[in-house]
Protein backbone atom coordinates (compact mmCIF):
# COMPACT_ATOMS: atom_id res chain seq x y z
CA UNK A 1 0.00 0.00 0.00
CA UNK A 2 1.60 3.23 -1.13
CA UNK A 3 -0.78 6.15 -0.62
CA UNK A 4 1.52 8.74 -2.22
CA UNK A 5 1.95 6.63 -5.33
CA UNK A 6 -1.79 6.05 -5.58
CA UNK A 7 -2.42 9.78 -5.18
CA UNK A 8 0.06 10.61 -7.95
CA UNK A 9 -1.52 8.02 -10.22
CA UNK A 10 -4.95 9.50 -9.49
CA UNK A 11 -3.63 12.93 -10.47
CA UNK A 12 -2.33 11.38 -13.67
CA UNK A 13 -5.76 9.92 -14.39
CA UNK A 14 -7.43 13.30 -13.84
CA UNK A 15 -4.87 15.09 -15.99
CA UNK A 16 -5.22 12.57 -18.81
CA UNK A 17 -9.00 12.74 -18.64
CA UNK A 18 -9.03 16.53 -18.65
CA UNK A 19 -6.97 16.36 -21.81
CA UNK A 20 -9.67 14.21 -23.42
CA UNK A 21 -12.76 16.16 -22.54
CA UNK A 22 -14.42 14.97 -25.72
CA UNK A 23 -14.64 11.49 -24.21
CA UNK A 24 -16.74 12.80 -21.34
CA UNK A 25 -18.92 14.72 -23.76
CA UNK A 26 -19.38 11.55 -25.77
CA UNK A 27 -20.44 9.64 -22.68
CA UNK A 28 -22.97 12.25 -21.67
CA UNK A 29 -24.37 12.36 -25.17
CA UNK A 30 -24.62 8.58 -25.08
CA UNK A 31 -26.63 8.65 -21.85
CA UNK A 32 -28.91 11.43 -23.05
CA UNK A 33 -29.63 9.73 -26.36
CA UNK A 34 -30.22 6.36 -24.69
CA UNK A 35 -32.68 7.92 -22.23
CA UNK A 36 -34.38 9.77 -25.07
CA UNK A 37 -34.69 6.64 -27.22
CA UNK A 38 -36.16 4.80 -24.23
CA UNK A 39 -38.57 7.69 -23.72
CA UNK A 40 -39.67 7.59 -27.37
CA UNK A 41 -40.15 3.83 -27.11
CA UNK A 42 -42.29 3.78 -23.97
CA UNK A 43 -43.66 7.39 -23.90
CA UNK A 44 -45.13 7.35 -20.42
CA UNK A 45 -43.74 5.38 -17.55
CA UNK A 46 -46.29 4.66 -14.86
CA UNK A 47 -44.76 2.11 -12.51
CA UNK A 48 -41.51 2.22 -10.57
CA UNK A 49 -40.55 -1.22 -11.92
CA UNK A 50 -40.16 -0.10 -15.56
CA UNK A 51 -38.57 3.20 -14.56
CA UNK A 52 -36.02 1.36 -12.45
CA UNK A 53 -35.30 -1.31 -15.06
CA UNK A 54 -34.72 1.24 -17.82
CA UNK A 55 -32.48 3.33 -15.59
CA UNK A 56 -30.18 0.44 -14.75
CA UNK A 57 -30.03 -0.96 -18.27
CA UNK A 58 -29.02 2.44 -19.64
CA UNK A 59 -26.45 2.86 -16.88
CA UNK A 60 -25.09 -0.64 -17.53
CA UNK A 61 -24.39 0.11 -21.18
CA UNK A 62 -23.00 3.53 -20.30
CA UNK A 63 -20.65 1.80 -17.84
CA UNK A 64 -19.40 -0.57 -20.53
CA UNK A 65 -18.84 2.40 -22.81
CA UNK A 66 -17.03 4.41 -20.17
CA UNK A 67 -14.84 1.71 -18.69
CA UNK A 68 -13.87 -0.38 -21.70
CA UNK A 69 -11.30 2.23 -22.69
CA UNK A 70 -9.79 2.43 -19.22
CA UNK A 71 -6.83 0.16 -20.06
CA UNK A 72 -6.65 0.90 -23.76
CA UNK A 73 -4.13 3.67 -23.17
CA UNK A 74 -1.41 1.30 -22.05
CA UNK A 75 -0.26 -0.20 -25.27
CA UNK A 76 3.20 -1.58 -25.81
CA UNK A 77 5.79 0.74 -24.35
CA UNK A 78 3.56 2.79 -22.11
CA UNK A 79 2.56 -0.22 -20.08
CA UNK A 80 6.18 -1.18 -19.60
CA UNK A 81 7.03 2.40 -18.62
CA UNK A 82 4.25 2.54 -16.05
CA UNK A 83 5.26 -0.89 -14.79
CA UNK A 84 8.79 0.27 -14.03
CA UNK A 85 7.54 3.41 -12.26
CA UNK A 86 4.72 2.14 -10.06
CA UNK A 87 3.59 -0.98 -8.29
CA UNK A 88 0.79 -2.72 -10.24
CA UNK A 89 -1.41 -2.76 -7.13
CA UNK A 90 -1.20 1.01 -6.91
CA UNK A 91 -2.11 1.23 -10.57
CA UNK A 92 -5.20 -0.95 -10.24
CA UNK A 93 -6.32 0.73 -7.03
CA UNK A 94 -5.91 4.22 -8.47
CA UNK A 95 -7.72 3.26 -11.63
CA UNK A 96 -10.54 1.55 -9.72
CA UNK A 97 -10.94 4.62 -7.52
CA UNK A 98 -10.97 6.93 -10.50
CA UNK A 99 -13.40 4.72 -12.40
CA UNK A 100 -15.65 4.53 -9.34
CA UNK A 101 -15.66 8.32 -9.21
CA UNK A 102 -16.44 8.47 -12.95
CA UNK A 103 -19.29 6.02 -12.58
CA UNK A 104 -20.83 7.82 -9.59
CA UNK A 105 -20.83 11.10 -11.51
CA UNK A 106 -22.22 9.34 -14.57
CA UNK A 107 -24.92 7.61 -12.50
CA UNK A 108 -26.06 10.85 -10.89
CA UNK A 109 -26.14 12.63 -14.25
CA UNK A 110 -28.10 9.74 -15.77
CA UNK A 111 -30.49 9.93 -12.84
CA UNK A 112 -30.99 13.59 -13.61
CA UNK A 113 -31.70 13.03 -17.32
CA UNK A 114 -33.76 9.96 -16.58
CA UNK A 115 -36.05 11.87 -14.22
CA UNK A 116 -36.24 14.70 -16.73
CA UNK A 117 -37.54 12.53 -19.59
CA UNK A 118 -39.14 9.58 -17.82
CA UNK A 119 -40.95 11.71 -15.27
CA UNK A 120 -40.63 11.78 -11.53
CA UNK A 121 -43.80 9.88 -10.74
CA UNK A 122 -41.78 6.79 -9.82
CA UNK A 123 -39.77 8.86 -7.34
CA UNK A 124 -42.73 10.23 -5.43
CA UNK A 125 -42.97 7.46 -2.85
CA UNK A 126 -39.25 6.80 -2.74
CA UNK A 127 -37.10 6.45 0.33
CA UNK A 128 -34.42 8.87 -0.85
CA UNK A 129 -31.55 7.87 1.41
CA UNK A 130 -31.55 4.15 0.54
CA UNK A 131 -32.24 4.90 -3.13
CA UNK A 132 -29.26 7.23 -3.56
CA UNK A 133 -27.11 4.83 -1.54
CA UNK A 134 -28.12 1.99 -3.86
CA UNK A 135 -27.36 4.12 -6.95
CA UNK A 136 -23.94 5.14 -5.63
CA UNK A 137 -23.02 1.61 -4.49
CA UNK A 138 -24.27 0.17 -7.77
CA UNK A 139 -22.15 2.64 -9.74
CA UNK A 140 -19.08 1.83 -7.65
CA UNK A 141 -19.77 -1.89 -8.07
CA UNK A 142 -20.03 -1.59 -11.86
CA UNK A 143 -16.75 0.33 -11.81
CA UNK A 144 -14.87 -2.23 -9.70
CA UNK A 145 -16.03 -5.29 -11.66
CA UNK A 146 -15.61 -3.72 -15.07
CA UNK A 147 -12.17 -2.28 -14.26
CA UNK A 148 -10.83 -5.79 -13.65
CA UNK A 149 -12.63 -7.11 -16.74
CA UNK A 150 -11.33 -4.22 -18.85
CA UNK A 151 -7.80 -5.01 -17.67
CA UNK A 152 -8.13 -8.67 -18.67
CA UNK A 153 -9.72 -7.78 -22.02
CA UNK A 154 -7.05 -5.19 -22.78
CA UNK A 155 -4.28 -7.65 -21.98
CA UNK A 156 -5.92 -10.21 -24.23
CA UNK A 157 -5.56 -7.60 -26.96
CA UNK A 158 -9.16 -7.77 -28.04
CA UNK A 159 -10.66 -4.85 -26.17
CA UNK A 160 -14.32 -4.00 -26.64
CA UNK A 161 -15.76 -7.24 -28.01
CA UNK A 162 -14.19 -9.44 -25.36
CA UNK A 163 -15.11 -6.95 -22.67
CA UNK A 164 -18.83 -7.43 -23.35
CA UNK A 165 -18.58 -11.23 -23.39
CA UNK A 166 -16.55 -11.41 -20.19
CA UNK A 167 -18.29 -8.57 -18.43
CA UNK A 168 -22.00 -9.27 -18.78
CA UNK A 169 -22.16 -12.51 -16.81
CA UNK A 170 -19.80 -11.11 -14.19
CA UNK A 171 -21.84 -7.97 -13.49
CA UNK A 172 -25.13 -9.89 -13.34
CA UNK A 173 -25.10 -10.68 -9.59
CA UNK A 174 -24.33 -7.05 -8.86
CA UNK A 175 -26.96 -5.86 -11.28
CA UNK A 176 -29.67 -8.12 -9.82
CA UNK A 177 -28.88 -6.99 -6.28
CA UNK A 178 -28.76 -3.30 -7.14
CA UNK A 179 -31.95 -3.41 -9.20
CA UNK A 180 -33.76 -5.09 -6.34
CA UNK A 181 -32.40 -2.64 -3.79
CA UNK A 182 -33.30 0.44 -5.82
CA UNK A 183 -36.74 -0.95 -6.72
CA UNK A 184 -37.50 -1.60 -3.06
CA UNK A 185 -36.36 1.85 -2.02
CA UNK A 186 -38.39 3.41 -4.85
CA UNK A 187 -41.39 1.65 -3.34
CA UNK A 188 -40.49 3.19 0.02
CA UNK A 189 -39.82 -0.16 1.69
CA UNK A 190 -38.27 0.00 5.16
CA UNK A 191 -34.50 0.09 5.61
CA UNK A 192 -34.56 -3.25 7.40
CA UNK A 193 -35.41 -4.92 4.07
CA UNK A 194 -33.35 -2.74 1.72
CA UNK A 195 -30.41 -2.87 4.13
CA UNK A 196 -29.78 -6.56 3.37
CA UNK A 197 -29.33 -5.81 -0.32
CA UNK A 198 -27.16 -2.77 0.41
CA UNK A 199 -24.98 -4.92 2.66
CA UNK A 200 -24.81 -7.49 -0.13
CA UNK A 201 -23.63 -4.75 -2.51
CA UNK A 202 -20.93 -3.62 -0.10
CA UNK A 203 -19.84 -7.24 0.30
CA UNK A 204 -19.64 -7.71 -3.49
CA UNK A 205 -17.57 -4.54 -3.86
CA UNK A 206 -15.17 -5.66 -1.14
CA UNK A 207 -14.73 -9.10 -2.77
CA UNK A 208 -14.11 -7.59 -6.19
CA UNK A 209 -11.59 -5.03 -4.94
CA UNK A 210 -9.77 -7.70 -2.92
CA UNK A 211 -9.58 -9.99 -5.95
CA UNK A 212 -8.38 -7.13 -8.18
CA UNK A 213 -5.79 -6.21 -5.56
CA UNK A 214 -4.42 -9.76 -5.34
CA UNK A 215 -4.61 -10.71 -9.01
CA UNK A 216 -3.56 -7.56 -10.83
CA UNK A 217 0.21 -7.99 -10.35
CA UNK A 218 -0.04 -11.33 -12.20
CA UNK A 219 -2.03 -9.68 -14.94
CA UNK A 220 0.59 -7.05 -15.52
CA UNK A 221 3.59 -9.28 -15.49
CA UNK A 222 4.89 -10.16 -18.92
CA UNK B 1 -4.20 -51.81 -9.79
CA UNK B 2 -3.31 -49.14 -7.27
CA UNK B 3 -3.80 -46.43 -9.92
CA UNK B 4 -7.23 -47.39 -10.99
CA UNK B 5 -8.99 -48.66 -7.89
CA UNK B 6 -10.94 -45.40 -7.76
CA UNK B 7 -12.09 -45.84 -11.35
CA UNK B 8 -13.46 -49.26 -10.48
CA UNK B 9 -15.11 -47.68 -7.45
CA UNK B 10 -16.64 -45.03 -9.73
CA UNK B 11 -18.11 -47.63 -12.07
CA UNK B 12 -19.41 -49.76 -9.21
CA UNK B 13 -20.99 -46.80 -7.42
CA UNK B 14 -22.52 -45.39 -10.59
CA UNK B 15 -23.89 -48.75 -11.66
CA UNK B 16 -25.47 -49.63 -8.32
CA UNK B 17 -26.81 -46.14 -7.70
CA UNK B 18 -28.30 -45.85 -11.20
CA UNK B 19 -29.88 -49.31 -11.15
CA UNK B 20 -31.21 -48.81 -7.63
CA UNK B 21 -32.37 -45.30 -8.47
CA UNK B 22 -34.35 -46.55 -11.45
CA UNK B 23 -35.64 -49.90 -10.15
CA UNK B 24 -36.58 -49.38 -6.49
CA UNK B 25 -40.38 -49.08 -6.44
CA UNK B 26 -42.29 -46.18 -4.99
CA UNK B 27 -44.20 -46.74 -1.78
CA UNK B 28 -47.95 -47.28 -2.31
CA UNK B 29 -50.09 -44.14 -2.37
CA UNK B 30 -53.49 -42.85 -3.42
CA UNK B 31 -52.94 -40.68 -6.46
CA UNK B 32 -56.27 -39.88 -8.04
CA UNK B 33 -59.98 -39.61 -7.23
CA UNK B 34 -62.76 -38.97 -9.73
CA UNK B 35 -64.86 -36.90 -9.27
CA UNK B 36 -62.77 -34.84 -6.85
CA UNK B 37 -65.57 -32.51 -5.79
CA UNK B 38 -69.04 -33.29 -4.48
CA UNK B 39 -71.97 -31.89 -2.52
CA UNK B 40 -74.22 -33.59 0.03
CA UNK B 41 -76.06 -36.68 -1.24
CA UNK B 42 -75.30 -39.89 -3.11
CA UNK B 43 -72.01 -39.93 -5.07
CA UNK B 44 -70.02 -42.68 -6.76
CA UNK B 45 -66.24 -42.09 -6.61
CA UNK B 46 -63.41 -43.96 -8.32
CA UNK B 47 -60.15 -44.09 -6.35
CA UNK B 48 -56.87 -44.85 -8.10
CA UNK B 49 -53.91 -46.11 -6.13
CA UNK B 50 -50.29 -46.51 -7.20
CA UNK B 51 -48.34 -49.66 -6.25
CA UNK B 52 -51.20 -50.57 -3.91
CA UNK B 53 -52.80 -53.95 -3.30
CA UNK B 54 -56.46 -53.22 -2.49
CA UNK B 55 -58.32 -56.20 -1.06
CA UNK B 56 -61.93 -56.91 -0.16
CA UNK B 57 -61.75 -56.14 3.59
CA UNK B 58 -60.03 -52.77 3.13
CA UNK B 59 -61.21 -50.09 5.56
CA UNK B 60 -62.09 -46.74 3.95
CA UNK B 61 -63.02 -43.53 5.70
CA UNK B 62 -63.31 -39.83 4.84
CA UNK B 63 -62.28 -37.12 7.27
CA UNK B 64 -63.61 -33.60 7.24
CA UNK B 65 -62.76 -31.06 9.93
CA UNK B 66 -62.17 -33.72 12.57
CA UNK B 67 -65.39 -35.64 11.75
CA UNK B 68 -65.32 -39.01 10.04
CA UNK B 69 -67.81 -40.63 7.71
CA UNK B 70 -67.70 -44.00 5.96
CA UNK B 71 -68.64 -44.94 2.41
CA UNK B 72 -71.94 -46.84 2.13
CA UNK B 73 -70.30 -49.42 -0.10
CA UNK B 74 -66.70 -50.20 -1.16
CA UNK B 75 -66.18 -52.20 -4.33
CA UNK B 76 -62.65 -53.39 -5.14
CA UNK B 77 -62.25 -53.28 -8.92
CA UNK B 78 -58.64 -54.44 -8.92
CA UNK B 79 -55.44 -54.01 -6.91
CA UNK B 80 -55.20 -50.33 -7.76
CA UNK B 81 -58.84 -49.28 -8.23
CA UNK B 82 -61.71 -48.84 -5.79
CA UNK B 83 -65.25 -47.68 -6.38
CA UNK B 84 -66.83 -45.97 -3.39
CA UNK B 85 -70.51 -45.26 -3.03
CA UNK B 86 -70.76 -42.29 -0.70
CA UNK B 87 -73.70 -40.84 1.12
CA UNK B 88 -72.16 -37.46 1.78
CA UNK B 89 -73.64 -35.94 4.94
CA UNK B 90 -74.82 -32.34 4.93
CA UNK B 91 -72.82 -29.98 7.12
CA UNK B 92 -69.24 -30.68 6.08
CA UNK B 93 -67.16 -28.26 8.14
CA UNK B 94 -64.26 -27.69 5.79
CA UNK B 95 -63.80 -27.35 2.04
CA UNK B 96 -61.20 -30.12 1.93
CA UNK B 97 -61.98 -33.75 2.78
CA UNK B 98 -59.18 -36.29 3.35
CA UNK B 99 -59.52 -39.84 2.06
CA UNK B 100 -58.04 -42.67 4.13
CA UNK B 101 -57.77 -46.16 2.65
CA UNK B 102 -56.23 -48.66 5.04
CA UNK B 103 -53.03 -46.96 6.20
CA UNK B 104 -52.79 -44.63 3.20
CA UNK B 105 -53.94 -41.05 3.45
CA UNK B 106 -54.76 -38.69 0.58
CA UNK B 107 -54.92 -35.23 2.17
CA UNK B 108 -57.42 -32.85 0.58
CA UNK B 109 -58.67 -35.45 -1.86
CA UNK B 110 -62.11 -33.88 -2.26
CA UNK B 111 -63.36 -30.33 -2.44
CA UNK B 112 -66.74 -29.19 -1.21
CA UNK B 113 -68.11 -25.74 -0.54
CA UNK B 114 -67.79 -26.16 3.22
CA UNK B 115 -68.95 -24.11 6.20
CA UNK B 116 -71.47 -26.48 7.83
CA UNK B 117 -71.98 -27.39 11.44
CA UNK B 118 -70.53 -30.90 11.34
CA UNK B 119 -72.23 -34.30 11.47
CA UNK B 120 -72.33 -37.29 13.80
CA UNK B 121 -69.13 -39.29 13.58
CA UNK B 122 -69.11 -42.87 12.34
CA UNK B 123 -66.75 -45.75 13.02
CA UNK B 124 -65.44 -47.33 9.85
CA UNK B 125 -63.48 -50.26 11.27
CA UNK B 126 -59.80 -50.86 11.81
CA UNK B 127 -57.19 -49.65 9.41
CA UNK B 128 -55.88 -52.87 7.85
CA UNK B 129 -52.75 -52.04 5.87
CA UNK B 130 -53.22 -52.11 2.10
CA UNK B 131 -49.63 -53.07 1.54
CA UNK B 132 -48.62 -55.57 4.17
CA UNK B 133 -45.14 -56.56 3.06
CA UNK B 134 -42.59 -53.80 3.71
CA UNK B 135 -40.39 -53.50 0.63
CA UNK B 136 -37.52 -51.13 0.22
CA UNK B 137 -39.30 -48.18 -1.37
CA UNK B 138 -38.86 -44.53 -2.25
CA UNK B 139 -41.36 -41.97 -0.92
CA UNK B 140 -44.40 -41.52 -3.14
CA UNK B 141 -45.54 -37.97 -3.06
CA UNK B 142 -48.15 -36.07 -5.05
CA UNK B 143 -46.70 -33.89 -7.87
CA UNK B 144 -43.34 -35.73 -7.68
CA UNK B 145 -44.47 -39.35 -8.10
CA UNK B 146 -41.95 -41.34 -10.19
CA UNK B 147 -39.93 -38.24 -11.02
CA UNK B 148 -38.47 -38.43 -7.50
CA UNK B 149 -35.83 -40.74 -9.06
CA UNK B 150 -34.38 -37.73 -10.83
CA UNK B 151 -32.94 -36.73 -7.45
CA UNK B 152 -30.21 -39.32 -8.04
CA UNK B 153 -29.32 -37.83 -11.43
CA UNK B 154 -30.09 -34.09 -11.38
CA UNK B 155 -28.45 -33.18 -8.07
CA UNK B 156 -25.18 -35.19 -8.57
CA UNK B 157 -24.63 -33.23 -11.81
CA UNK B 158 -24.29 -30.02 -9.81
CA UNK B 159 -22.10 -31.66 -7.18
CA UNK B 160 -19.83 -32.87 -9.98
CA UNK B 161 -19.77 -29.50 -11.69
CA UNK B 162 -18.83 -27.72 -8.45
CA UNK B 163 -16.15 -30.36 -7.76
CA UNK B 164 -14.65 -29.88 -11.23
CA UNK B 165 -14.75 -26.08 -11.06
CA UNK B 166 -13.07 -26.25 -7.63
CA UNK B 167 -10.37 -28.47 -9.11
CA UNK B 168 -9.99 -25.99 -11.96
CA UNK B 169 -9.65 -22.95 -9.71
CA UNK B 170 -7.12 -24.82 -7.54
CA UNK B 171 -5.01 -25.45 -10.64
CA UNK B 172 -5.43 -21.82 -11.69
CA UNK B 173 -4.12 -20.59 -8.33
CA UNK B 174 -1.19 -23.03 -8.47
CA UNK B 175 -0.57 -22.02 -12.07
CA UNK B 176 -0.38 -18.30 -11.23
CA UNK B 177 2.22 -19.08 -8.59
CA UNK B 178 4.36 -21.42 -10.66
CA UNK B 179 3.81 -20.25 -14.23
CA UNK B 180 3.52 -23.85 -15.37
CA UNK B 181 1.46 -24.72 -18.44
CA UNK B 182 0.66 -28.11 -16.91
CA UNK B 183 -1.62 -26.40 -14.38
CA UNK B 184 -3.24 -24.42 -17.19
CA UNK B 185 -4.04 -27.62 -19.09
CA UNK B 186 -5.55 -29.10 -15.93
CA UNK B 187 -7.64 -25.97 -15.28
CA UNK B 188 -9.15 -25.88 -18.75
CA UNK B 189 -9.67 -29.66 -18.83
CA UNK B 190 -11.70 -29.51 -15.64
CA UNK B 191 -13.79 -26.59 -16.92
CA UNK B 192 -14.44 -28.39 -20.22
CA UNK B 193 -15.86 -31.41 -18.44
CA UNK B 194 -17.58 -29.30 -15.79
CA UNK B 195 -19.50 -27.43 -18.48
CA UNK B 196 -20.85 -30.73 -19.80
CA UNK B 197 -22.09 -31.59 -16.33
CA UNK B 198 -23.62 -28.12 -16.12
CA UNK B 199 -25.46 -28.82 -19.40
CA UNK B 200 -26.67 -32.19 -18.10
CA UNK B 201 -27.79 -30.56 -14.86
CA UNK B 202 -29.75 -27.96 -16.79
CA UNK B 203 -31.27 -30.66 -19.03
CA UNK B 204 -32.34 -32.99 -16.21
CA UNK B 205 -33.55 -29.96 -14.30
CA UNK B 206 -35.61 -28.69 -17.23
CA UNK B 207 -37.26 -32.09 -17.69
CA UNK B 208 -37.99 -32.33 -13.98
CA UNK B 209 -39.40 -28.82 -13.95
CA UNK B 210 -41.68 -29.70 -16.87
CA UNK B 211 -42.98 -32.73 -14.99
CA UNK B 212 -43.54 -31.03 -11.64
CA UNK B 213 -43.87 -27.26 -12.17
CA UNK B 214 -45.39 -27.47 -15.64
CA UNK B 215 -42.69 -25.52 -17.48
CA UNK B 216 -39.15 -26.12 -18.71
CA UNK B 217 -37.77 -22.83 -17.45
CA UNK B 218 -38.95 -20.39 -14.82
CA UNK B 219 -37.66 -17.39 -12.93
CA UNK B 220 -36.06 -19.20 -10.01
CA UNK B 221 -32.90 -18.04 -8.22
CA UNK B 222 -31.20 -21.39 -8.70
CA UNK B 223 -32.04 -21.50 -12.41
CA UNK B 224 -30.74 -17.98 -12.89
CA UNK B 225 -27.62 -18.83 -10.93
CA UNK B 226 -26.97 -21.94 -13.01
CA UNK B 227 -27.54 -20.09 -16.28
CA UNK B 228 -25.18 -17.26 -15.32
CA UNK B 229 -22.56 -19.76 -14.15
CA UNK B 230 -22.76 -21.47 -17.53
CA UNK B 231 -22.36 -18.09 -19.29
CA UNK B 232 -19.37 -17.15 -17.10
CA UNK B 233 -17.54 -20.37 -17.91
CA UNK B 234 -18.41 -20.18 -21.62
CA UNK B 235 -16.89 -16.70 -21.54
CA UNK B 236 -13.80 -18.30 -19.97
CA UNK B 237 -13.47 -20.48 -23.06
CA UNK B 238 -13.99 -17.47 -25.35
CA UNK B 239 -11.25 -15.61 -23.47
CA UNK B 240 -8.88 -18.55 -23.97
CA UNK B 241 -9.71 -18.77 -27.64
CA UNK B 242 -8.90 -15.12 -28.21
CA UNK B 243 -5.34 -15.23 -26.82
CA UNK B 244 -2.72 -17.06 -28.87
CA UNK B 245 0.40 -16.87 -26.70
CA UNK B 246 0.23 -19.93 -24.35
CA UNK B 247 1.91 -18.32 -21.34
CA UNK B 248 -0.22 -15.20 -21.59
CA UNK B 249 -3.35 -17.29 -22.13
CA UNK B 250 -2.56 -19.32 -19.03
CA UNK B 251 -2.13 -16.21 -16.90
CA UNK B 252 -5.17 -14.29 -18.16
CA UNK B 253 -7.53 -17.23 -17.99
CA UNK B 254 -6.30 -18.19 -14.52
CA UNK B 255 -7.12 -14.70 -13.28
CA UNK B 256 -10.55 -14.80 -14.88
CA UNK B 257 -11.14 -18.31 -13.53
CA UNK B 258 -10.47 -17.22 -9.95
CA UNK B 259 -12.89 -14.35 -10.34
CA UNK B 260 -15.45 -16.65 -11.99
CA UNK B 261 -15.21 -19.17 -9.16
CA UNK B 262 -15.84 -16.46 -6.56
CA UNK B 263 -19.04 -15.61 -8.44
CA UNK B 264 -20.01 -19.28 -8.78
CA UNK B 265 -19.82 -19.69 -5.02
CA UNK B 266 -21.82 -16.51 -4.59
CA UNK B 267 -24.45 -17.51 -7.13
CA UNK B 268 -24.93 -21.16 -6.27
CA UNK B 269 -24.48 -21.04 -2.50
CA UNK B 270 -25.03 -17.53 -1.12
CA UNK B 271 -27.77 -15.91 -3.22
CA UNK B 272 -30.23 -18.87 -3.06
CA UNK B 273 -30.06 -18.67 0.73
CA UNK B 274 -30.55 -14.91 0.95
CA UNK B 275 -33.18 -14.71 -1.75
CA UNK B 276 -34.90 -18.03 -1.05
CA UNK B 277 -38.36 -16.52 -1.58
CA UNK B 278 -37.92 -16.64 -5.34
CA UNK B 279 -37.26 -20.37 -5.48
CA UNK B 280 -39.49 -23.30 -6.31
CA UNK B 281 -36.74 -25.76 -5.41
CA UNK B 282 -37.30 -28.16 -2.51
CA UNK B 283 -35.80 -26.82 0.68
CA UNK B 284 -35.99 -23.18 -0.49
CA UNK B 285 -38.60 -20.48 -0.02
CA UNK B 286 -40.64 -22.46 2.50
CA UNK B 287 -40.87 -25.54 0.29
CA UNK B 288 -40.28 -28.75 2.13
CA UNK B 289 -36.98 -30.39 1.28
CA UNK B 290 -36.23 -33.99 0.46
CA UNK B 291 -35.01 -34.45 4.02
CA UNK B 292 -38.63 -34.02 5.19
CA UNK B 293 -39.78 -36.72 2.77
CA UNK B 294 -36.91 -39.07 3.36
CA UNK B 295 -37.78 -40.06 6.91
CA UNK B 296 -36.32 -43.57 6.70
CA UNK B 297 -33.15 -42.47 4.80
CA UNK B 298 -33.97 -44.60 1.77
CA UNK B 299 -33.32 -41.80 -0.69
CA UNK B 300 -30.04 -41.03 1.04
CA UNK B 301 -28.83 -44.63 0.76
CA UNK B 302 -28.97 -44.29 -3.02
CA UNK B 303 -28.24 -40.57 -3.26
CA UNK B 304 -24.84 -40.45 -1.57
CA UNK B 305 -23.35 -43.29 -3.67
CA UNK B 306 -24.79 -41.60 -6.77
CA UNK B 307 -23.06 -38.32 -5.85
CA UNK B 308 -19.77 -40.10 -5.16
CA UNK B 309 -20.03 -42.09 -8.39
CA UNK B 310 -20.77 -39.09 -10.60
CA UNK B 311 -18.06 -36.96 -8.98
CA UNK B 312 -15.49 -39.71 -9.52
CA UNK B 313 -16.65 -40.13 -13.11
CA UNK B 314 -16.27 -36.37 -13.67
CA UNK B 315 -12.73 -36.42 -12.25
CA UNK B 316 -11.90 -39.39 -14.43
CA UNK B 317 -13.19 -37.63 -17.54
CA UNK B 318 -11.19 -34.50 -16.66
CA UNK B 319 -8.10 -36.66 -16.12
CA UNK B 320 -8.49 -38.22 -19.59
CA UNK B 321 -9.06 -34.82 -21.11
CA UNK B 322 -5.92 -33.39 -19.51
CA UNK B 323 -3.79 -36.36 -20.60
CA UNK B 324 -5.15 -36.05 -24.13
CA UNK B 325 -4.23 -32.36 -24.24
CA UNK B 326 -0.72 -33.15 -22.99
CA UNK B 327 -0.21 -35.87 -25.60
CA UNK B 328 -1.47 -33.80 -28.50
CA UNK B 329 0.86 -31.00 -27.44
CA UNK B 330 3.80 -33.41 -27.43
CA UNK B 331 2.78 -34.65 -30.87
CA UNK B 332 2.69 -31.07 -32.17
CA UNK B 333 6.23 -30.52 -30.98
Amino acid sequence: MRPREILTLLQLEVALDLRQRAAWGGLLLYVVSAVYVAFLAVRSVQGAALWNALFWIILLFAAFNALSRSFQREEGGRQLYLYTLAHPRSVVLARTLYNAFTMVVLALLSLLFHSLFMGTRALEGAAWGPFLLAVVLGAIGLATVLTLVAAIAARAGNGIGLMAILGFPLVLPLLLAVMRASKLSLDGVAWSVVGNYVLGLVFLNVITITLAWTLFPYLWRD
Amino acid sequence: MRHWWWKIAAIALLFTASVAGLYIPLSPALVHVSPDRFGAGLVKVQVTGYNTRFHSDVAVRLENGGDTFCPAQVEVLDATHLELTLVVPAGLREAMTDLVVGDLRYPGAFYTKGGGEGFPAMDCGDAIPVEEEQHFTFPNRSILYESIRNLHFHVPMWFTMVALMSLSVWHSIKGLGSNSLEHDRAAVGAVDVGLWFCALGLLTGALWARATWGTFWTNDVKLNGAAVTALIYLAYLVLRASVTDPAKRARLSAIYNIFAFALLVLFLFVVPRINAVDSLHPGNGGNSGFSDLDLDNRLRIVFYPAVAGWVLLGLWMADLRIRMARLSEQLDR
